[in-house]
C-alpha cells in the first residue's frame, strides 16, 4: 500500500495558476490542480481539445505553469508515445509525461490510439476526467453518460444506453498500475498518482468529475455531489496493481460497513436526472444493489 | 558507392543518412517496404532511432507532431488512404511548424480499391501548408529524403517527398549511395528553437483568438490569422531556400538536379509536354521519337510543387506555343490540379502559350508511350495562337 497524503503534508508547489478560465465550481480545476502537484515540476504535458483546453488558457496566456502540448482530440496518447520517444532519442531521463483527457477524448474518439499506447507499454501516466459527457461542446451525450441522463442530443428521453466501463476496458490491458479516482476525493488522487509514478508502461487513473453547469447543480456543490457518486455506490474508488484489484478510500469503507446511500440522494441533486421517473430511479438502484452484492460476496469468499 | 535497391530502400537509406531519430510505422502498400527496412537497420543496430509502430496512421503523424515537438528529428511514411487517415494530423503538423519529413509513396485512392500508382493523394493534400517535393528516380529519392529534412528545419515547414508507387517504390535501379561523412556535413543535427522542456514551461497550440492580444508583459502577440500569414511568408520563401539547399548539396556531393522544373530538350521547343514524377521520364522517349520526326517538342517534370515555383515555371514555357499537361490526379469538376497551376503560372506572360490538359494513368493504367507519342501529335495538330478557355481535357488510356 502506498502512503496517505493529508491537507498538512500536501506540497504547496503550484503549477497550476489562478484564475484559469474553468467555469465556477469546476471539478476538473481541483482534480487538475492537484494532480498536478502529484505530477511535480519535471513534468510534459499532452491536451486534447477538452474543457481542459479552456482551463489552461488562451493564447499567448497560460494557466498550466508546466510545459503542454495541445493535440488533436483523437491522438492523445500517440503524442504522449512520440514525447517519450524523443526524450529517449536526446537521452534525456528523469521527466514524466502525462496525459489529460476527458471522457470523451479517452472512451469514443481516443480510444484506439489510447489501446496502441497501451499495447506497446509507453511509459507514461494517461488521465481521463470523466464529467460524463461533452461538457466543453456544450453537453452532449459521450459513451460514459449514465442512462438516464438529459444531454443537448438526448434533451427530452435521456441516453437510452448504459455507462460505457471504461475502467473495464483499460483493465483488460494488463496495465501495471491503474485507478479510478474522484475530484471529490482529492488527496487520494494525489496518493494514487505518486503510487502510479512508480510503475512502467501506461498507468491510467479515471477521475470523475462532477460539473456544475454540465450535470445541473450549484457550483458549490461539486465536492457534495462527487462523494455522494462513490457514497451511493454509482462509481467504485478502487486501484488494480499487477493485476491485484482492491477497494480504496470511500468504496473501500462500503465494503466494510456494507452501507450504501441511496442513489436517490445522489441522482435528485442533480438536474441532468430530472428526467427519471421513480421507476427508472429504482432500477439504477438495482443495478447498484446487485453490483454490490457481487462484490460483497467475492469479498465475503476471500 | 554505388547500389542497386529498390525505390523504397532508397528512401530508407536516406533516412538512415540523415539520422532520424524518430520514425512512426504503420503498414500500407506499397509503402511498407520503407519502413520495415528502417525496422531492420534499426533492430539490426546500423541506425540509432526509436521506431514506434502505431496502431493508425492518424497515430503516425501524431507521434511525429509530438516527437519534433520535443525536439526530436522524426520521420514516416505512408499512402493513399493512409495518407487521407492522417489529414487532421497533416495540416497540424504544418500549423505547429514543425520539420517532419513523410514519403508519400503515391497510389490511388478508394473507393473502389486500388493499390496502383496515381497522384490522387498526394494532390489532394496540396493545401495543407507542406513543402511537396515529387522525384522521378532512386537517386533523386534518396538525395531529396537527405535535402528534405535539411528544407524542412532550415523553414520550419514540413516536406513531403513524394514518388511513385510501384514504378519507383518497387523497381530497382542504380543509384549512389551518399557517404555518411557528407551527408552529416550536409545536414546538421536539429536544434529547434524551443523543445518541450519542463525547465521552459510553454503551452504549444493554445487556443488561438481571431484578433492579436496583449501577453502578460504588454505586448501584442499574434492571433490566428498572422501565423497564417507568417506560414505563407515563409512558405514563398521555401522557393529560395530549395534553390540554397540544392546548390549547398552539390558542393559536396557534385551532383545538382534543377530544384524546380526538369527540363528536357526545351531549348527550342515550341510545344512542350509537362507532367510530374516518373512519368517526366517516360516523356523523354516521347520527345525524342517526336524529335526523331522533326517536331520541336520538350518535356518538362515539376519536381516542387509546394511552394509552385511559378516564375520558373513561366520562365521555361514562355517561349513555348503549346503546353499539354499530362496528370495523374483531378479536382473533380474543374480539371487537373498542375493544369490549373499551369495556366495560373502563365496567366501574367505576353503571349502565353495554349494549355491544353490531359488526364492519364488513374489507379495504375497503365501509360503507353505510343499513346503519349499519339496525345502530343493532335497537342501538334492544333491550330497555333488558338486560347483554350473551355476545351474538355482528354483522357489517355480510357477504353470504356
Amino acid at each position: 500500500m502506498h502512503t496517505k497524503t493529508n491537507i498538512l503534508n500536501l506540497p504547496t508547489d503550484e503549477f497550476l495558476h489562478k484564475g484559469t478560465r474553468a467555469c465556477a465550481g469546476c471539478c476538473l480545476a481541483i482534480a487538475y490542480r492537484i494532480g498536478l502537484k502529484a505530477l511535480g515540476e519535471n513534468t510534459i504535458l499532452v491536451v486534447p481539445p477538452s474543457c481542459l483546453t479552456v482551463l489552461q488558457g488562451l493564447y499567448p496566456i497560460a494557466s498550466t505553469n508546466v510545459p503542454c502540448l495541445n493535440v488533436t482530440f483523437a491522438s492523445t496518447a500517440p503524442a504522449a508515445s512520440g514525447i517519450l520517444a524523443a526524450l529517449r532519442a536526446q537521452k534525456k531521463e528523469g521527466i514524466q509525461v502525462a496525459a489529460w483527457a476527458g471522457d470523451g477524448g479517452t472512451s469514443d474518439i481516443g480510444l484506439q490510439s489510447l489501446s496502441g499506447a497501451c499495447e506497446r507499454q509507453d511509459d507514461f501516466i494517461f488521465f481521463c476526467y470523466d464529467n460524463e459527457g461533452y461538457m466543453n461542446t456544450g453537453v452532449q451525450r459521450s459513451g460514459t453518460t449514465p442512462k438516464g441522463t438529459l444531454t443537448a442530443n438526448t434533451p427530452i428521453l435521456g441516453k437510452m444506453e448504459e455507462k460505457k466501463d471504461l475502467p473495464a476496458i483499460m483493465s483488460a490491458h494488463g496495465l501495471s498500475y491503474m485507478a479510478t479516482a474522484s475530484a471529490a476525493y482529492p488527496l487520494d488522487l494525489y496518493d494514487k498518482i505518486m503510487h502510479a509514478k512508480r510503475f512502467s508502461g501506461v498507468k491510467y487513473i479515471h477521475i470523475h468529475t462532477p460539473c456544475p453547469p454540465g450535470w445541473g447543480f450549484d457550483p458549490s456543490l461539486g465536492v457534495h455531489v462527487g462523494r455522494l457518486a462513490v457514497e451511493s455506490g454509482f462509481f467504485d474508488l478502487y486501484e488494480i496493481e499487477n493485476f491485484q484489484f482492491r477497494f480504496t478510500g470511500a468504496s473501500k469503507k462500503i465494503l466494510e460497513k456494507r452501507h450504501l446511500v441511496p442513489v436517490q440522494d445522489y441522482l435528485g441533486l442533480q438536474g441532468r436526472f430530472k428526467g427519471m421517473d421513480p421507476e427508472a430511479i429504482s432500477q439504477v438502484q438495482q443495478r447498484i444493489d446487485s453490483k454490490w452484492e457481487r462484490y460483497f460476496s467475492i469479498s465475503d469468499r476471500e | 558507392m554505388h547500389r542497386i535497391e529498390s525505390g523504397n530502400t532508397a528512401a530508407a537509406m536516406g533516412v538512415r543518412l540523415s539520422r532520424a531519430q524518430v520514425i512512426a510505422a504503420y503498414p500500407i502498400t506499397p509503402q511498407t517496404p520503407l519502413t520495415e527496412k528502417l525496422a531492420e537497420y534499426i533492430e539490426a543496430g546500423d541506425m540509432q532511432a526509436e521506431y514506434i509502430p502505431v496502431e493508425s496512421e492518424h497515430s503516425a503523424m501524431a507521434v511525429c507532431i509530438a516527437a519534433a515537438s520535443a525536439g526530436a528529428r522524426a520521420f514516416t511514411a505512408t499512402s493513399a488512404n493512409g495518407l487521407l487517415y492522417m489529414h487532421e494530423q497533416i495540416h497540424w503538423a504544418a500549423g505547429a511548424r514543425l520539420p517532419v519529413v513523410m514519403c508519400v509513396v503515391n497510389r490511388g485512392v478508394g473507393a473502389p480499391w486500388t493499390v496502383w500508382n496515381d497522384h490522387q493523394d498526394s494532390m489532394s493534400q496540396r493545401d495543407t501548408g507542406w513543402i511537396q517535393i515529387y522525384v522521378n528516380d532512386h537517386q533523386q529519392i534518396i538525395d531529396t529524403v537527405i535535402k528534405a529534412f535539411c528544407l524542412a528545419e532550415e523553414t520550419s515547414i514540413p516536406v513531403m517527398v513524394c514518388y511513385d508507387g510501384y514504378l519507383l517504390s518497387h523497381t530497382y535501379m542504380p543509384f549512389d549511395m551518399p557517404d555518411q561523412d557528407k551527408a552529416d556535413r550536409f545536414l546538421k543535427p536539429f536544434e529547434p528553437e524551443y523543445a518541450l522542456d519542463p525547465k521552459m514551461p510553454a503551452n504549444l497550440n493554445t487556443v488561438t483568438l481571431p484578433e492579436t492580444r496583449m501577453n502578460i508583459h504588454g505586448i501584442e502577440s499574434p492571433g490566428y490569422m498572422e501565423f497564417r500569414a507568417r506560414l505563407q511568408e515563409d512558405f514563398m520563401g521555401a522557393i529560395d531556400s530549395v534553390a540554397r539547399i540544392e546548390t549547398q548539396f552539390s558542393r559536396i556531393f557534385g551532383r545538382f538536379c534543377d530544384p524546380y522544373v526538369e527540363k528536357y530538350r526545351m531549348e527550342d521547343a515550341d510545344t512542350v509536354a509537362v507532367s510530374i514524377g516518373s512519368l517526366s521520364y517516360q516523356f523523354r522517349d516521347v520527345v525524342d521519337a517526336l524529335r526523331a520526326g522533326g517536331s520541336k517538342v520538350g518535356c518538362m517534370g515539376v519536381r516542387l510543387y509546394r511552394p509552385f515555383p511559378s516564375r520558373a515555371v513561366a520562365e521555361a514555357l514562355g517561349a513555348a506555343r503549346k503546353v499539354a499537361v499530362f496528370e495523374k490526379a483531378l479536382s473533380y469538376g474543374y480539371q487537373g490540379p498542375l493544369h490549373t497551376d499551369i495556366l495560373g503560372a502563365l496567366y501574367a506572360s505576353k503571349d502565353r502559350p495554349a494549355v491544353y490538359g490531359h488526364i492519364l494513368g488513374l489507379g495504375g493504367r497503365k501509360i503507353r508511350t505510343p499513346d503519349l507519342v499519339d496525345a502530343m501529335k493532335k497537342v501538334l495538330a492544333k491550330p497555333v495562337g488558338s486560347q483554350v478557355r473551355d476545351e474538355p481535357m482528354e483522357w489517355i488510356g480510357l477504353k470504356l
